[in-house]
């Protein structure tokens, strides 16, 4: 069952002027209930107008956005339970903060979502948890924390809106190593514990490789492919040359396949090209 | 081998009291050398890189470049256009509303006469590839040529070195590849000594030095190959190391003979290429 | 709203009006004041009209945008303009019924005013339109270079005045970027009762200043490091020059302003 589908969606921005550009051109996408999507596209590509779609902050030039099977614009007045519905994280979402405490502005969402007191605290206390901020936290101010502890709480008062679709900008952008592992992996946890779907763009293949069950690729306002993560994967070379950081071992992979050792498979993880090296090293009694 | 910048003992905490920041560096950087300072947020990485044209000065210790003491004020706008520095955010570094005066901003400060100054900014914008838009507004520009604009800006000054703090952290792979480029490129063509703040592995990886930094010390200091080859050592400091290079490192844990210096994805295939050959007799 | 709003646009072109130096069309476009209220003959503002419409065509830039510049103000002229014919009681009675009386000296003053805010506007706007607000800042800076001698700040004035038209497209994209990401949590900023509205504006002021500060912090900060120390000792790589063009152009109004002033005193 399709959560999110779009029928020849199409966005064209300042139609009639000199600096018409359509951004999103003609998509039909599919996207099913509980499944971990990956977003990629290089700038301008049409990714990010896509993504602001699919929760009503922009309205198709023409085409259909259906959430469950309703036609999101369906009633204008109702764009707003949309949105509560399916969660939109920006990039550098850190910069959206503004209350007095970590709380505060964690509850913003649920407040504007009209629910009591009590589901409230409910809500952003296990928000918190599940991100990673520690219960001391939530009295301070959002200001003093460090840069990947501000970037938790934003995406904190969107995952406390406790939408059904959660999308995340970048989610990892300007963040150190360790900073990036913990977000995706917070993130990653959350989807696994609540079943929701998760659409994460990243400009790094390596980013989203591990977790993705379906990889969308974005190219000129089009879909490039839309596959599972391996198929993606087996077309790294035309990836790379649409602007696209393809992980450095599938690249080692696709050399080696030039020089006519071809392995059979795709590989985008270190531990799996370990383990592949090690087969076919023991098939031919090369070890030991 | 002389050392443009000259990093004796350098110990820093804010206000001079409370934990330091910089517990004591030492550091050499030769003149023409391309240098990766390499470390996660809060290492103390970019607060070294504020010492070298006096942003911040030393609690205790001294830094000196192309001789010039930073506490030294009266020398200080000497030392500026000797160490230029780029910043992280390519917005909030660009002054003028045009391409080409913001390259010119430091050549009238310092007071440049006109028809010289016409001449080092046309030639600082060619250099980096931003010729062609010189009339145009920074607004219209991508992240990667914004940084390339104060890349320019600073080449205008015919500087003895640039520090680059982060310059690709809020880029794209394209914008990065672009200042990686012109980094590079500055590098071999005009000699200038780059110091490269990143906490990127591959752009360390394409230095010809590269120094760790963690809780404000410095923890290894070597090429490229011999640093990335200290996988763990790295991993425990919360740092990535290059996909290759830690292939190589998972193999000679399974007991498979392979090189440990494996820094390019040429170099991997190569040495698998030779391994699978062998292994088939 | 603040679309319909022309005046600080720019229009790059060649005429010759654009290769004006910007100094020269600010003291033109003062000129063309005085001319405008010199007089209060119909004479008089015949030749300002004739004077403003010769610079808008010699400009060759769409008369159109000379009326979108002066629609945002009609309702204010209009009002103004009524006030005038009511409450100017000069000349002969045109209408009288109660306590309403219409004048022809009412009905002159108000027509004059039209005219003369019409004129002014549209000269401005020529100004605006022919020059790159970057250029009027640095021309304002060369016209107000000798009250530095007062000790009044005019290279700082101008550096401000220049920042901040560097900053206005960064600052409206982030405007947009976080009024987008309060929406994404619900907020309700272009729809919902004016308390909503009101209290979730501070979701958008408050990220918009943390924002600014740090911008400028670290602004200033790039800037020392580019050796700023203030405008002493300053060259410039914009060089402003005037030409042939500019001496003719004060000629010609200068004669203009004479005759305006002639035609006043002698018809």
């Amino acid at each position: 069952m399709a959560i999110l589908k779009t029928e020849q969606l199409t966005y064209t921005y300042s139609p009639g002027s000199p600096f018409e550009k359509t951004a999103v051109d003609h998509v039909d996408i599919e996207i099913n209930k509980g499944e971990m999507i990956g977003v990629m596209g290089h700038t301008g590509s049409g990714k990010s107008t896509l993504i602001q779609h699919f929760n009503g902050l922009l309205r198709p030039t023409s085409g259909k956005v259906f959430l469950d099977g309703e036609d999101i614009w369906a009633d204008k007045k109702k764009i707003r339970d949309v949105r509560f519905r399916v969660g939109l994280v920006f990039q550098y979402p850190e910069y959206q903060i503004f209350e007095e405490t970590v709380f505060k502005d964690i509850a913003f969402g649920p407040k504007n979502m009209g629910l009591d007191e009590a589901d409230i605290k409910k809500r952003v206390t296990e928000t918190a948890y599940d991100i990673g901020l520690t219960e001391e936290m939530l009295s301070r101010s959002p200001f003093g924390l460090s840069g990947g502890q501000k970037r938790r709480v934003a995406i904190a008062g969107v995952m406390a809106m406790q939408p059904e679709v959660l999308i995340l900008d970048e989610p990892a952008a300007g963040l150190d190593p360790a900073g990036r592992d913990a977000i995706l992996s917070y993130i990653r946890k959350y989807h696994e514990k609540t079943g929701n779907t998760t659409l994460i763009v990243s400009h790094s293949m390596e980013d989203i490789a591990s977790f993705a069950d379906r990889i969308l690729v974005m190219n000129s306002g089009k879909i490039f492919c839309f596959d599972e993560t391996k198929k993606v994967f087996a077309r790294s070379e035309e990836i790379s040359q649409i602007g696209l950081d393809v992980p450095q071992i599938t690249k080692v992979f696709d050399i080696l396949k030039r020089k006519g050792i071809d392995l059979g498979r795709e590989v985008y993880t270190v531990g799996y090209a370990r383990d592949l090296i090690l087969d076919v090293l023991k098939s031919k009694g090369g070890i030991g | 081998m002389s050392s443009i910048i000259s990093i004796k003992d350098l110990h820093f905490s804010y206000g001079g009291e409370g934990e330091e920041v910089l517990k004591g560096i030492d550091m050499e950087i030769e003149k023409g050398s391309i240098v990766a300072v390499l470390g996660h947020n809060g290492s103390g990485k970019s607060t070294l890189a504020k010492h070298i044209n006096a942003i911040l000065l030393p609690t205790s210790g001294k830094v000196f470049v192309d001789g010039i003491d930073t506490c030294d004020e009266e020398r200080l706008f000497e030392l500026r256009q000797k160490a230029g520095m780029v910043f992280q955010n390519p917005d909030n570094q660009i002054v003028s509303s045009i391409v080409e005066e913001d390259v010119a901003f430091g050549l009238e400060n310092t007071g440049v006469p006109y028809e010289e100054m016409r001449q080092r900014v046309d030639e600082a914008l060619r250099a980096v590839g931003m010729y062609d838009h010189r009339l145009h507004s920074p607004s219209q520009l991508s992240g990667g040529q914004k940084q390339r604009v104060a890349i320019a800006g600073i080449i205008a000054m015919r500087p003895e070195c640039i520090i680059l703090d982060e310059p690709t952290a809020m880029l794209d792979p394209q914008g990065r590849r672009e200042v990686m480029a012109t980094i590079k490129d500055m590098n071999s063509r005009y000699g200038i000594t780059i110091l490269l703040i990143t906490h990127y592995m591959d752009e360390a990886a394409q230095c010809g030095r590269v120094a760790v930094m963690d809780g404000g010390r410095i923890v290894l200091d070597d090429v490229p190959e011999k640093v990335f080859s200290q996988v763990e050592t790295l991993k425990k400091i919360g740092l990535d190391v290059p996909q290759v290079t830690e292939l190589a490192y998972e193999l000679r844990k399974a007991g498979v003979g392979i090189r440990q210096d494996i820094l390019t994805e040429e170099q991997c295939a190569e040495a698998l290429s030779e391994l699978l050959a062998s292994g088939k007799r | 709203m603040l679309r319909d709003i022309t005046l600080g646009q720019y229009f790059p072109g060649k005429s010759i009006i654009h290769k004006l130096d910007p100094r020269t069309k600010i003291i033109l476009t003062i000129l063309l004041i005085v001319m405008l209220f010199t007089g209060d003959k119909l004479i008089c503002l015949g030749i300002g009209a004739a004077y403003t419409l010769m610079a808008v065509l010699l400009s060759r830039i769409p008369v159109k945008m000379f009326v979108k510049s002066v629609k945002p103000i009609l309702p204010f002229l209009i009002i103004t303009a009524a006030f005038n014919i009511f409450i100017i009681d000069k000349g002969d009675v045109l209408f009288h019924w109660k306590a309403i009386k219409i004048t022809t000296g009412g009905i002159n003053v108000s027509v004059f005013m039209i005219i003369r805010i019409v004129l002014l506007v549209a000269g401005s706007s020529l100004l605006t339109y022919t020059a790159s607000p970057i250029t009027i800042t640095d021309a304002i800076e060369k016209l107000l270079s000798p009250l530095k001698k007062l000790h009044f700040p005019v290279h700082e004035l101008a550096m401000m005045m220049s920042i901040a038209l560097r900053f206005i497209p960064t600052l409206i994209e982030e405007t947009d970027k976080i009024i987008s990401a309060q929406k994404a949590r619900g907020a309700s900023i272009d729809s919902g009762t004016l308390r909503e509205r009101a209290g979730n504006l501070i979701s958008v002021i408050v990220p918009l200043f943390v924002s600014s500060f740090r911008r400028a912090d670290e602004l200033a900060t790039a800037m020392e490091c580019r050796c700023y120390n203030g405008g002493e000792g300053r060259t410039r790589l914009r060089q402003l020059r005037t030409s042939a063009c500019d001496y003719i152009a004060a000629a010609v109004t200068v004669m203009f302003l004479a005759a305006v002033i002639a035609a006043d005193k002698m018809l």
